[in-house]
C-alpha cells in the first residue's frame, strides 16, 4: 500500500495549540571529568560537558509539580480546568501507583480528570502530547496537561553514566484560539527495534551498542522529521527552530544535518551538552528553552526519539500570544544557570547508589 | 504505617493550602476551622502563594527515624507573606549560606519514606531560596 504524507499527518478536527509550558531541570551538576575520572582515570572528555541530578528530595513526581505549576502560571488557568494530566517518563517513582494522580492532587486539578502514566523509553513525554492533542482536538475537553519528566540512572561505569540525567517539561494543550503556539500537525513513526531496554525488576537499562545510532536513533528520527514536513508541505528552511531528542551532543546536530537545518536552527534548544540526557524530557526540554526566546510567527520542528523505537514529530507555529507570557514562570535557561557541582562521591550519595 | 493521615492531610502538605477567615480576612495556616484572631469559623479554604522569608533556621544532623537520609539538613521557620509562620526544611541551598529574613518559596518535595523500601514515599512542603522569576 503506497501512502500519501498528508494522509499521514494527524490532524485533530478542532484547532490545538499549547496554552502554557514549563521546564524543571535541578540544581546539581555532575561534569563528565568527573566520571572519567573514576573509571578511566580521566582518559576520556565524555560526550557532555556534565549532567544534571535532582537532590535527595527530588523524583518524576516532585519535577514534575514544579514544571506543572510553571505551565498553569503561564496559561493563566485554574487547574480545576484541566480534563487530563499525563505523565510520561521512565522513572516513575512507584511500580504501581501513578506519578500522575500525585501530581494531580499537588496541583489541584483532582478529580474531575483521567489520569495516567505513559511510558514508551525516552519518548513517553510526546506521545502523551499526541494523546492530549486528540482529546482536545475531540471536545472531549478543553485543556490538557501532558508531561515528559525523568531522573535517568546508568549503571556505575557504564557509557550511560556520563548523560543520564534528570529534567523534563510540561505542557498544557487547549484550543488554538487561545494558544501561545498552533500545532500544524504531528505524525509518528514506529518499528520493533531493540535498541534499548530495561527489564521490569532491573534497576539499570541494557543498550545494544553498535544498535543505537543508524537503525534506531536516525532511522526514526528522520523518518517521522521528514514524513510530517513533506505531508504538511514545508521545507527544512521554513522554520525558525529544530529541536530533536538529544541523547548526546552528536545525534541531534547529525541529525539536524541529515535533515538539512543549520546549526543556527538547531543551538536554541541544544541544551544536552550542558544539561546531559533527560530522556523523556529531553525533546520537549528543548522546545521550551525555544518558546522562552520565540516571536509571533516562528515555525518550530520537535522531533522526539524513544528506545524500542520510534520517533513523535509535531510543527508548530508561534502565535502573538507568546507575548507576555514567557515571563510568567520561571525560564528553560534560568534553571541551567542555577548551577551547583558536585564530585562523584555526592552524586552516589543523592542516586542512593551504594551497594545494599 | 500512617497512611491515612498522610491521606487526610495531602492538601495542605502538597500545596499550602490553609484557611481565610471570612470575618475579619486573617490567613490561617495549617487549617483548623476556627480564627486565631477572632475566634470565629473560618472554613474557607485558601491556596498560599508560597512565598515568604526566613524567621529562624537550625541545622538538623542527629535526624529522627525516616529523616535520617538527608542529614545534617536546615529546618526554618518561614514567614509567610499572607502572615502565618510555619516550619519546613530547606531544599535546595547548594552553597547558599542561610540567613535571617533570606527571601524562600514553596516546592513540593520527598519528605520521607515510611516503612523502608516497600513503604509509600510521603510528599510535601519545603521551601528553597527564590529563584529570579517576575510574576
Ligand atoms: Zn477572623
Amino acid at each position: 500500500m503506497e501512502d500519501k504524507p498528508q494522509s499521514l499527518v494527524l490532524k485533530p478536527k478542532l484547532p490545538v495549540g499549547i496554552i502554557g509550558y514549563g521546564a524543571y531541570i535541578p540544581r546539581y551538576r555532575l561534569p563528565n571529568t568527573e566520571v572519567s575520572r573514576i573509571w578511566v582515570g580521566g582518559a576520556r572528555p565524555g560526550p557532555v560537558k556534565e549532567k544534571s541530578v535532582p537532590g535527595l528530595d527530588e523524583d518524576v513526581v516532585t519535577m514534575s509539580i514544579e514544571a506543572a505549576r510553571n505551565a498553569l502560571a503561564r496559561a493563566g488557568i485554574c487547574a480545576d480546568e484541566l480534563r487530563a494530566v499525563w505523565v510520561g517518563s521512565e522513572s516513575h517513582p512507584y511500580s504501581v501507583k501513578p506519578t500522575s494522580t500525585l501530581v494531580a492532587e499537588a496541583i489541584g486539578a483532582v478529580p474531575h480528570i483521567q489520569a495516567g502514566d505513559w511510558e514508551f523509553a525516552c519518548k513517553a513525554g510526546t506521545e502523551a502530547m499526541v494523546a492530549a492533542i486528540a482529546m482536545i482536538g475531540a471536545g472531549m475537553g478543553r485543556y490538557a496537561l501532558a508531561i515528559g519528566m525523568d531522573t535517568a540512572q546508568g549503571r556505575p561505569g557504564d557509557d550511560l553514566e556520563y548523560t543520564a540525567a534528570a529534567g523534563g517539561a510540561a505542557y498544557i494543550l487547549g484550543p488554538a484560539a487561545e494558544a501561545l503556539a498552533e500545532i500544524e500537525g504531528s505524525y509518528s513513526f514506529v518499528t520493533d527495534t531493540p535498541d534499548f531496554w530495561r527489564r521490569a525488576d532491573e534497576r539499570y537499562p541494557s543498550h545494544a551498542q553498535r544498535f543505537t545510532g543508524d537503525p534506531a536513533y536516525f532511522e526514526h528520527v528522520t523518518s517521522a522529521a521528514k514524513t510530517l514536513m513533506s505531508g504538511l508541505g514545508s521545507q527544512p528552511a521554513d522554520y525558525r527552530y529544530c529541536v530533536f531528542h538529544q541523547p548526546n551532543a552528536k545525534f541531534p546536530q547529525r541529525a539536524a544535518q541529515l535533515l538539512g537545518f543549520t546549526n543556527e536552527q538547531n543551538k536554541t534548544g541544544l541544551l544536552s551538552p550542558e544539561i546531559g540526557n533527560t530522556y523523556a524530557g529531553a525533546a520537549i526540554v528543548g522546545l521550551s528553552a525555544i518558546l522562552d526566546e520565540a516571536k509571533p510567527g516562528d515555525r518550530i520542528l520537535v522531533t522526539s526519539y524513544g528506545s524500542g523505537a520510534g520517533s513523535d514529530a509535531f510543527s508548530l507555529r508561534v502565535t502573538d500570544k507568546i507575548t507576555g507570557r514567557q515571563e510568567k514562570a520561571t525560564r528553560t535557561r534560568e534553571y541551567i544557570a542555577r548551577r551547583t557541582e558536585i564530585d562523584y562521591g555526592t552524586y552516589i550519595r543523592y542516586r542512593r547508589l551504594f551497594a545494599e | 504505617m500512617e497512611v491515612p493521615r498522610y491521606w487526610r492531610n495531602r492538601n495542605q502538605r502538597y500545596a499550602l493550602v490553609g484557611e481565610v477567615c471570612p470575618h475579619c480576612e486573617v490567613k490561617i495556616f495549617p487549617p483548623r476551622d476556627v480564627c486565631p484572631a477572632c475566634g470565629q469559623d473560618a472554613k474557607t479554604k485558601f491556596s498560599f502563594s508560597g512565598r515568604g522569608e526566613v524567621y529562624s533556621y537550625t541545622t538538623i544532623s542527629d535526624a529522627p527515624a525516616g529523616y535520617e537520609e538527608n542529614a545534617p539538613y536546615t529546618v526554618a521557620l518561614v514567614k509567610l507573606e499572607e502572615g502565618p509562620v510555619v516550619t519546613a526544611q530547606l531544599t535546595d541551598l547548594g552553597q547558599e549560606p542561610v540567613s535571617i529574613g533570606m527571601p524562600v518559596e514553596m516546592v513540593t518535595r520527598r519528605i520521607r519514606q515510611d516503612g523502608g523500601k516497600e513503604g509509600i514515599l510521603v510528599y510535601g512542603y519545603k521551601f528553597r531560596p527564590v529563584m529570579a522569576v517576575a510574576r
